[in-house]
Order: C-alpha cells, then sequence, then structure tokens
C-alpha cells in the first residue's frame, strides 16, 4: 500500500491541458524523483499534490485518506509539507520568524522547539543566521530556509521543488547531502529536479514526465542505465 | 473636518506703535506659537487619518486592492457611536468599542460578499466593486438615516486648556492617546501574534503562506476586521472633535487616508502612520498660514507630487526582494 497514490489526475490552466491524466505513487520510507524538461509538469503536479491546484478527475489518496478537495491547510496538518520552487521564503520575516511560519499548523510549543532544535542540527548556518532577515540571505542559505521551514511542520512526506536550482556545484552537493539526512531520520521524500543525475542517484525509484504525462518509471538504478533517459536527460 | 481649524488660524499680528524692534521680536514670538499651535492641530488631524490610512494600507498590503469603500466604513462607526452615545447612553469608551466592533464585522461582510468572489478575477472588477460598495453604504445610510447631518453628542468634557499661549483641548488629547494606543496594539498584533505573522507572511506571498498551512481566507477576513475597526474608531473620534457627523463624511477623509497611506508607501503599516501624520501637519500648517481653501489642494498636491518623485512612497521599497 503506497503512502500516497495520485490516480488519473488532469489539471488545467484556462484552455492549457497541463497535467493529462498522472498516476503515480510514493512508497513510505523511499526517495521518489520526478524528473523531465522545463513545463514537463512537475511543479504542477506537486502544487496539486499540496492543494494548490485542483484536478478536474481521479483523486489523490495519503495513507488511504482523500486529499483532492482538501484545503492546503488539511493538507499540511495529515504530514505533507512542500518545499516550493524558488525557495518562496519571507523575505521580510527574521531566519526564526520564517522557521515559525513553518509551524503554523502545530499547537504544541514544546514539541515545535524540539523540531527547530533538529533542523538547526540539520543546518547550523541558519542558526548563527536566526536574527537576520532572510531576503538577506544567499541563495544556498535561503534554500536551506525554506528547506528547514518545510521541515517545521514535522512531516511524513516532504515535497521538494528544484531545491538545487541556481545553486553552485558545491551547494548542490551540500543541499543532497541534507535531503539523504532528512530522508535517513524517516521523511519520505519526492524530489522535483532538472538535475537527473543527482536526482536518481539518491533516489529509490523515478518517474520521467514529458508534456504532462508519465513517459517512463522504474527503480532509479534502471532508469540511470536506459538509454532514452541518459539521451535526453542525462548528457549522453 | 472643517471650521474648528480655521478658528485657530487667524494670524494675530500685533501693532506696535512704541517700536520697531520689540514689535519684531513680537511678530517672531506670535509666528512661532502660530506654528506650534498648528503641529499640535496637525498632530490631531494626522492621527485620525492615520487610523484610516490604517486600513487601507493593511487590505493593499494583503489583497493589493484598494477598498474604496474604506471612507465609508468610517461613516458607519461615526453613526454606530453617535447611536450608541444617544439611544444606548453609553459612555465614551463602550461606544467607541462598539462602533470598532460593528465596523470590523461589516469589513468582514463586505469582503466576504463582495470582494471573496472576484479575488481570481481581473484587478479592474474587484476596483469598480469597491466603489460600487462605497455607493452602497453611502445611500443607504442616507436612506434609512436621512441626509440630515446629527449633532454628536459631547461624550467628552469639552475643556480647553491654555500653555504658553497655546490650545490644546482636552478632546484633541484624547483623540492622540487613543490613536496612540490603538497603533501599539496594531504594531504588537502585527509582530508578534500568530495571527498577524500570518498577515505579513500572506500579503508577502499567498502562495507560499497557503504552504505554511494558513488559512489565507480567514487571513484576510481578519486583516479587514482589524482595518475596519480602526476606521470605526477614527469616524468616533472625529464625530466628537466636529460634534457633526452626516452620510458622506467619509468621502473626503477616505481620500485623504488613501493619500496619506500611498505617501508612507502602500502595504506599509509605519508608512501609513507617518503618511498620515505628515498629511494632518501639511494641511494644519496651510490652513494656519495661508489659507483653509487650499487645504485639500495641498493634500491632492502631495499626492501627485510623492506619484512623480517616489511612486512607492516614502519608505517604499523599489520591489520586493524574491531571489
Amino acid at each position: 500500500m503506497p503512502m500516497l497514490q495520485l490516480e488519473d489526475i488532469n489539471v488545467y490552466y484556462g484552455a492549457i491541458h497541463a497535467l493529462k491524466g498522472i498516476t503515480l505513487s510514493v512508497e513510505e520510507g523511499q526517495i521518489v524523483s520526478l524528473i523531465g524538461a522545463n513545463g514537463a509538469g512537475k511543479t504542477t503536479t506537486l502544487r496539486t499534490i499540496s492543494g494548490l491546484l485542483r484536478s478536474k478527475t481521479g483523486g489523490i489518496t495519503f495513507f488511504d485518506k482523500p486529499l483532492q478537495k482538501k484545503s492546503a491547510e488539511y493538507i499540511v496538518c495529515s504530514g505533507i509539507s512542500h518545499c516550493p520552487e524558488g525557495r518562496r521564503i519571507f523575505a521580510n520575516m527574521t531566519v526564526s520568524e520564517n522557521l515559525e511560519m513553518g509551524a503554523f499548523t502545530r499547537k504544541d510549543k514544546k514539541e515545535v522547539a524540539a523540531t527547530l532544535k533538529t533542523v538547526y542540527e540539520h543546518f547550523p548556518r541558519l542558526k548563527e543566521r536566526m536574527f537576520q532577515m532572510a531576503g538577506t540571505l544567499s541563495g544556498g542559505e535561503q534554500q536551506m530556509l525554506a528547506m528547514g521551514r518545510a521541515l517545521m511542520s514535522k512531516p511524513k512526506l516532504l515535497l521538494l521543488d528544484e531545491p538545487s536550482m541556481g545553486l553552485a556545484p558545491l551547494l548542490v552537493k551540500e543541499i543532497f547531502t541534507i535531503i539523504k539526512e532528512i530522508h535517513e531520520i524517516g521523511t519520505t521524500v519526492l524530489l522535483v529536479e532538472q538535475n537527473a543525475r543527482m536526482a536518481l542517484s539518491i533516489s529509490d525509484y523515478a518517474y520521467v514526465l514529458e508534456t504532462g504525462k508519465i513517459s517512463l518509471q522504474g527503480e532509479a538504478r534502471a532508469l540511470s542505465e536506459s538509454e532514452d533517459v541518459k539521451k535526453a536527460y542525462l548528457g549522453g | 473636518m472643517y471650521g474648528r481649524s480655521i478658528r485657530y488660524g487667524v494670524l494675530h499680528i500685533p501693532i506696535e506703535i512704541e517700536g520697531i524692534r520689540r514689535g519684531a521680536i513680537m511678530l517672531g514670538d506670535t509666528l512661532f506659537l502660530q506654528f506650534i499651535q498648528q503641529l499640535i492641530n496637525g498632530i490631531s488631524l494626522g492621527s485620525i487619518y492615520a487610523l484610516i490610512a490604517l486600513g487601507y494600507t493593511m487590505v493593499y498590503g494583503i489583497m493589493k486592492l484598494i477598498n474604496f469603500a474604506h471612507g465609508d466604513v468610517y461613516m458607519v462607526g461615526a453613526y454606530v457611536g453617535f447611536f450608541a452615545a444617544t439611544a444606548v447612553r453609553l459612555p465614551f469608551f463602550p461606544s467607541i468599542l462598539l462602533a470598532m466592533v460593528v465596523t470590523g464585522v461589516l469589513g468582514m461582510a463586505v469582503e466576504r460578499l463582495a470582494y471573496k468572489p472576484l479575488r481570481h478575477s481581473p484587478k479592474i472588477a474587484i476596483l469598480t466593486t469597491a466603489i460600487g460598495v462605497s455607493l452602497f453604504l453611502e445611500y443607504t445610510t442616507m436612506l434609512v438615516l436621512t441626509p440630515q447631518p446629527r449633532t454628536f453628542p459631547p461624550l467628552l468634557p469639552e475643556t480647553i486648556y491654555t500653555v504658553g499661549g497655546l490650545i490644546v483641548s482636552f478632546q484633541q488629547l484624547v483623540i492622540l492617546v487613543v490613536s496612540i494606543i490603538l497603533m501599539i496594539l496594531l504594531t504588537y498584533v502585527v509582530n508578534h501574534t500568530k495571527m498577524g505573522k500570518a498577515m505579513r507572511a500572506v500579503s508577502y506571498d499567498p502562495d507560499a503562506a497557503q504552504l505554511m498551512g494558513i488559512n489565507v481566507d480567514k487571513t484576510i477576513s481578519f486583516t479587514f476586521f482589524v482595518g475596519s475597526s480602526l476606521a470605526g474608531a477614527a469616524g468616533v473620534l472625529v464625530g466628537i472633535y466636529y460634534n457633526s457627523i452626516e452620510p458622506l463624511m467619509g468621502i473626503m477623509p477616505g481620500m485623504k487616508a488613501f493619500i496619506a497611506a500611498v505617501l508612507g508607501g502602500i502595504g506599509i503599516i509605519p508608512g501609513a502612520m507617518a503618511g498620515g501624520l505628515i498629511l494632518g501637519i501639511v494641511e494644519a500648517l496651510i490652513s494656519g498660514f495661508i489659507s483653509s481653501t487650499f487645504r485639500d489642494a495641498a493634500a491632492f498636491a502631495i499626492l501627485i507630487i510623492i506619484l512623480l518623485i517616489k511612486p512607492t512612497g516614502l519608505l517604499g521599497k523599489n520591489e520586493h526582494e524574491k531571489v
């Protein structure tokens, strides 16, 4: 029984048919990645899961509970956290306020404080800058803040959208190491990446998205050896 | 809004026969006194502008809408205060509290019924609706309560203090104190409460706020409640100060407060406070030293100048940094 199941998801932007019958599943405890070119519908898929967009058909279930037509608030509360593309941190708030916003739906202050401690352990640089305005952080630090913020709701499933975007190679490595750490402490990850090589290297399973449809899927290792994927996404 | 500040606005130039020198000193003193006097008048007028401007700026911040009905919410606040004081015979504080609650709920209702259904429509649709709501409130009030101006009951003693040639009324002091308390409260709410932080998050990035599990609808409702209740308080304060209210009384102060919000930088809360005070002081100085006929012109001239020189307002930044 998969943790998250998407069944025949169709999403439209006005007249544009962005997702054409997506069916995919995420098993608990895995890292699953969603790769594909710009505009293939990766971000749209994540935004549909977290309730920002609606599917016209089909359904989404999380631990067997239906998520479609539920509010974004409900979805966060049920254990899904979405770290969006482009970080989308609150630049007009301090680092610690941003993290506090991540725990918005949680009531127990002691438990939130405990989560905050683990987030600062994953991202020691955020602790150093906790009183700094988030807008003044470097790109890599902002990415860390966005991920830390997403972890503050203590998600069972973390949706990560393009965590490596616009970062220097060394930082990309660091971010991926942290993703592995987050996974090791028991968070299931659904990762959207343009950097297919990096994504496949840490994933258990992967889906390839092409113009709103899933064109290929399989074990990440098998996919990274497939000729089609190599040609299209791994640069030969 | 008219009359009283003109009374203080007459320039008394003493005619001294005994000597030019002494006369000149006297003239300097009077001018200085006059300046301080207008400053006092301007600050109490300006704190009212600031209270109304805060509602404009908060609503703009959270949904990028100029809520043209806001001045009329202020008018409704004045009427609620009026009926609380006359029909129910409530004293000052309960009256102003009641006005704040009623206008707060009115603001929420306007948002729910008129603006929420249009949230995903083009901006112009919702802006036009705001003008419609404004006319609706004005003319419904006229229909129900007649266009006749009403005399606001003296909820506060009309004591006047004279300190070293300066005239300060008890009412001016109350206006100032109440406005300052409300602004401090608002600043606290926005910066330190969960709802306030949600407001800042939604106004910065509604999508990201939703991903935090923030309920955007509730947050917008709350913003309308707070903004409208501040306008309601301003309505009662103005009713007491000018002791006359009528259904169209919200138009001019509404526009002025809008100018104040733009002057300070629309969407920025301290900007609305500063903008309101500056506008009030400028208006008082203009009516005191030039002529009160130019007062409104000065306000609109400020709007034009700020739009030409710094369209983002005094405290405005050029753009949100979204890296």
